[in-house]
Order: structure tokens, then C-alpha cells, then sequence
């Protein structure tokens, strides 16, 4: 058998035997009732959520919460990034309180929020920012600052406009981080706004599943975790598949570079940036 | 010339160190939090006073019990700890041997590695109830994919010259896996380890919020419940200067352990 079928075969028992150890737990009668529903049940669930218009409020309201607080973060981090890492002087100022409180447990600021921006969408909104503050901003300002020097001075030797070594310089040199950065901060954006909706809320992903779970609809419970952690995965996903067009895209634009531009042609002009 | 300029440069000390320059701004911004408060133009009861919230540290030991709070937290996060370790050292050498489980689980490591595992918490609350244990198995549970996944590469870094010199000398499997594999990898363990480590207390003191049990996070609930603005103030710095100073002795050990 070769690797592939093998890998596709390993998965397929995997989950087979998975969902035959929760059926028998389910079964066993080692739980109370209820407690662990058969997976037919959760099945159910899920079909139930998905027919029911108030799970899309709940999840409309939850990704608007992640996506403002998310591009409201990201600009602000970035913003932060530019500064950090081209100011060695500043970067060790404040980078180091950046990479202490973005190792706190961000939920304890919660009541801060609450009191700031009350119990409201906007709370949600500022915690997911303050979630995806961090990630973004420590993964762009070291990219910044393991820019190769010789492509500073390329674009300085160029006389290139503050804009111009932005967009040309920086951020092409800065993108995988960017990207990578953009993966984190999302992930963490979500996480940051069900953390505030299941510590209070009346509406959104978090508030329906500490609802139902209140309210002991087990198998409601179940099937909203799965269809949090698909929606979860599928953005995680869209990402890794964004970073991956981009670096092709960077490797063909390379590859491009080399054929068309003579490499003694590019010697020259890194070396006469150098000089100057 | 140019040489002599460049190195004049150089050796140009700020007048500043950059560590003072940024606590002076610390400081600047709290003195400014302060006035802004005390002249009413921020409400006292969004945000308290900076002054309030520091020397409130003293009486929340008395009102909270920090130090209590701190202990449950620790002890939660070290038994959550040797459990992942426990699991996560078997499973990520196995990973190592056996590429195509490697390879078949790998995706579903990473996917998990970003999913909101804390959602899970209701469904434990529900089997464990409000204990300790449902709040070693949320703290388990996000620390320990990073930990198999730092185990696995940390295996796969092992030398192949190492190798075939210990099977050269004849080792057995288990003296191949304790005396070879686990120090040369020990330096990516270790990352995987703290990683786990910042997950698990994260995650623990999150649950512990939420649910209002336990340790660090109850006494910022508690605290936030009973509407003690200057409280919830002194109790979110308490626990922020804790993790800070536990990220940090981990930080230190590591660079201990891996010098670079």
C-alpha cells in the first residue's frame, strides 16, 4: 500500500474508532442521561442549528464582532509594527511591556472592557482587537526588523519615498510575517470574542452555547462547538491557502526577476546602493 | 571618513537607556490616568485610579487571598503539566517513527492547535462538575498539542550521526530513547514545554474566570462581581504581574537551557 492510501486509510479508522468509543461511552450507561447524547443525536443537533435562523443571527453577530474588533486590532498593530520596528530606540522601549502583557490571560481584562464599553457589541468588539493586538503585532515587527539591511539601502540608494519603501520595500519583504501574523490574530480575535459572549452577552455563538448548556441541551452544546470549530477551521484555512498563493506568487515573481533582469545587472544595482 | 563617521554613530549612547526611557513612560502614562481621573474626566467608575489599584495590592491578600489564589492556580497548571508531559513524550516519538500517522494527524494537530479548545469546558462542567478536575482538563487539553507537536520536530532535529553511534555501541531502544533522543531534542522539547505551559495557565485562569472556581481568575470575577472598581483594578494587576513574572522565569530557564 502506498503512503498516501495508507495516511487516507489511518484517518478513516481513526475517526471510525472515535466515534465508536463515544457511541459506547454514550451507551455504556457510565454517564448520567444525557450527558454524553449518541453521536445520531448530535447529528440531529447540528441539522436542527443549521435549520434554525436563530443560529445565523447568532453567528452573524459573532463574526461582526470578530471582524470589526479584528481589522480595528490589526490596523492599530500594524500602526505599532511600522514604529517598533523601524526604531531601534522605541522598539526596545516598549516591545518588552508589548511581549509581557500579551502573555497575560487577555480574559482578565475583561471587566475593564465591560466598564469601558459596556455589556454591548462593542466590548466584544474591543476584546477581539485587544486579542488580536498581539500576535500581530510581535510577528510584524520582527519581520520588520529581519529585513535584509541590503534592501534598506537598495531603496534608499533609489531615493524611494517614505511610501514607496513602505509599499515597495517593506511590505513585500514583511508579507509572510504579515501573514503569519494575520493567522494568529484572527484565531485568537475569535477566541477573544466567544470568551467575552460566554462571560456576558445576549447574543452570538458564545451567549447560545452557555445558553444551551444552562439550560442542559447537551446535544445543542455539542453541535455548536462543532460548528464553532468548522467555522473556526475554515477561516484558519482560507488564510494558510492565502499565504500560500502569496508565496508562490513571490517565488514566480522571483523566478521572473532572475530571467529577466541580467545578474550582473542586479549586482550592480545592489552594490551601487550599497556604495551610496 | 565615512568609516569614522559610521562608527561614531555607533558608539553614540542615547541619553536615555531605552528600559528607564520605558518606564518613564509607564509612569507618564499612569500620572496621566491619574490626573484624568481625579479631575473627573474619566468617570471613577469606569476606571479607577492608578494610585487606588497599587495600594490596593496590600489589602487584597487580606480580602482575596492571593497567595491562596496563586497556590490552587500553580497546582491546577503542574498537574495539567505532567500530564502532558506524560502523553505528549510517547506520542510525539511515535509521531517521529511512524511518518504515515505522522502525516495523517499532523493537519488535524495544527487545525486543532487554533480552535477555541476552552469551548469544551461546558461539556466537562457537566461530567466533573465545578472541580478541580474539570479545570486540570481544560488547562490539559490546549497545552498539550503544542507539546506533541514540539516533541515530534524535536525528534525529527535529532542527528543521524548520534544515531548510528549509539547503535554502533549496541544501545537498546530504551537506552536509544532516554540517552540519545530525549537530550539532543530536550532544546525543542523545551520550547514545546514552555508554549504548553503558557497555554495550560491561560487557559486555567480563563475557566477560572468564567466558572468563578479555583484560583487567579475567580479572584478577578470575584472581585468584578461585587463591583469593587478599584478592587477589579488591583486584582487584574495582581494577576497580570504574576503570569508576567512566571513568563518570565520560564523565558529565563529556557535561555538556560537553550543557550543561543
Amino acid at each position: 500500500m502506498n503512503l498516501a492510501r495508507r495516511v487516507f486509510w489511518i484517518k478513516l479508522l481513526t475517526i471510525l474508532v472515535l466515534m465508536g468509543l463515544w457511541e459506547g461511552l454514550s451507551r455504556s450507561g457510565l454517564f448520567y442521561k444525557g450527558v454524553l447524547p449518541s453521536t445520531w443525536m448530535v447529528v440531529q443537533a447540528i441539522a436542527g442549528e443549521l435549520a434554525d435562523s436563530g443560529f445565523y443571527h447568532d453567528l452573524g453577530i459573532t463574526l461582526l464582532e470578530t471582524s470589526v474588533g479584528f481589522v480595528a486590532g490589526a490596523i492599530i498593530a500594524l500602526l505599532f509594527a511600522l514604529v517598533l520596528g523601524t526604531n531601534a530606540y522605541i522598539r526596545k522601549m516598549i516591545e518588552p511591556y508589548i511581549i509581557a502583557i500579551g502573555g497575560t490571560p487577555k480574559i482578565i481584562f475583561l471587566p475593564i472592557l465591560f466598564l469601558i464599553f459596556g455589556l454591548g457589541i462593542e466590548s466584544k468588539m474591543a476584546k477581539a482587537a485587544l486579542s488580536a493586538f498581539f500576535p500581530i503585532v510581535l510577528s510584524v515587527t520582527s519581520g520588520i526588523v529581519q529585513i535584509p539591511p541590503v534592501l534598506l539601502r537598495v531603496g534608499r540608494g533609489f531615493d524611494l519615498s517614505r511610501w514607496q519603501m513602505l509599499t515597495k520595500i517593506y511590505l513585500p519583504a514583511v508579507t509572510n510575517s504579515l501573514l503569519t501574523g494575520l493567522q494568529l490574530g484572527i484565531a485568537m480575535a475569535i477566541i477573544g470574542v466567544l470568551s467575552a459572549e460566554i462571560s456576558y452577552a445576549n447574543a452570538g455563538l458564545g451567549y447560545r452555547l452557555i445558553r444551551d448548556a444552562d439550560q442542559f441541551k447537551i446535544s445543542s452544546v455539542y453541535a455548536i462547538i462543532i460548528l464553532i470549530f468548522t467555522v473556526s477551521a475554515t477561516i484558519n484555512f482560507a488564510i494558510i491557502r492565502l499565504q500560500q498563493r502569496l508565496n508562490r506568487h513571490e517565488r514566480s515573481r522571483e523566478a521572473a526577476d532572475v530571467v529577466l533582469v541580467p545578474v550582473e545587472l542586479k549586482r550592480d544595482a545592489s552594490t551601487s546602493a550599497l556604495q551610496s | 571618513m565615512a568609516r569614522a563617521f559610521n562608527s561614531a554613530v555607533k558608539s553614540r549612547r542615547p541619553l536615555v537607556p531605552p528600559a528607564l526611557a520605558g518606564l518613564l513612560f509607564l509612569a507618564l502614562l499612569l500620572a496621566l490616568v491619574e490626573f484624568a481621573v481625579r479631575a473627573d474626566i474619566i468617570p471613577r467608575l469606569v476606571v479607577a485610579r492608578p494610585s487606588d489599584a497599587i495600594a490596593g495590592l496590600v489589602t487584597l491578600q487580606n480580602r482575596a487571598d492571593l497567595r491562596d489564589g496563586f497556590l490552587i492556580t500553580f497546582r491546577m497548571t503542574a498537574i495539567a503539566m505532567v500530564l502532558e508531559l506524560l502523553v505528549a513524550l510517547p506520542l510525539g516519538y511515535f509521531l517521529f517513527r511512524r511518518r504515515d500517522f505522522a502525516l495523517a494527524y499532523s493537519g488535524w494537530l495544527a487545525a486543532l492547535f487554533a480552535a477555541p479548545v476552552f469551548l469544551l469546558y461546558p461539556l466537562f462542567l457537566v461530567i466533573f462538575g465545578r472541580s478541580e478536575i474539570t479545570l486540570i482538563i481544560m488547562g490539559f487539553l490546549p497545552g498539550v498539542i503544542p507539546l506533541i507537536i514540539q516533541v515530534e520536530q524535536g525528534f525529527h532535529g535529532v542527528s543521524s550521526t548520534l544515531i548510528n553511534v549509539g547503535r554502533s555501541v549496541g544501545v537498546t531502544a530504551w537506552q536509544n530513547f532516554w540517552k540519545i533522543m530525549i537530550p539532543a531534542a530536550a532544546p525543542s522539547i523545551f520550547t514545546g514545554f514552555r508554549l504548553a505551559l503558557i497555554y495550560t495557565l491561560i487557559n486555567i485562569i480563563a475557566i477560572e474566570y468564567l466558572v468563578d472556581i479555583g484560583g487567579l481568575g475567580r479572584i478577578v470575577a470575584d472581585r468584578y462581581f461585587r463591583f469593587d472598581i478599584s478592587g477589579t483594578y488591583t486584582a487584574i494587576t495582581a494577576v497580570a504581574a504574576i503570569s508576567i513574572l512566571f513568563n518570565w522565569l520560564i523565558g529565563r530557564l529556557e535561555r538556560w537551557v537553550r543557550p543561543t
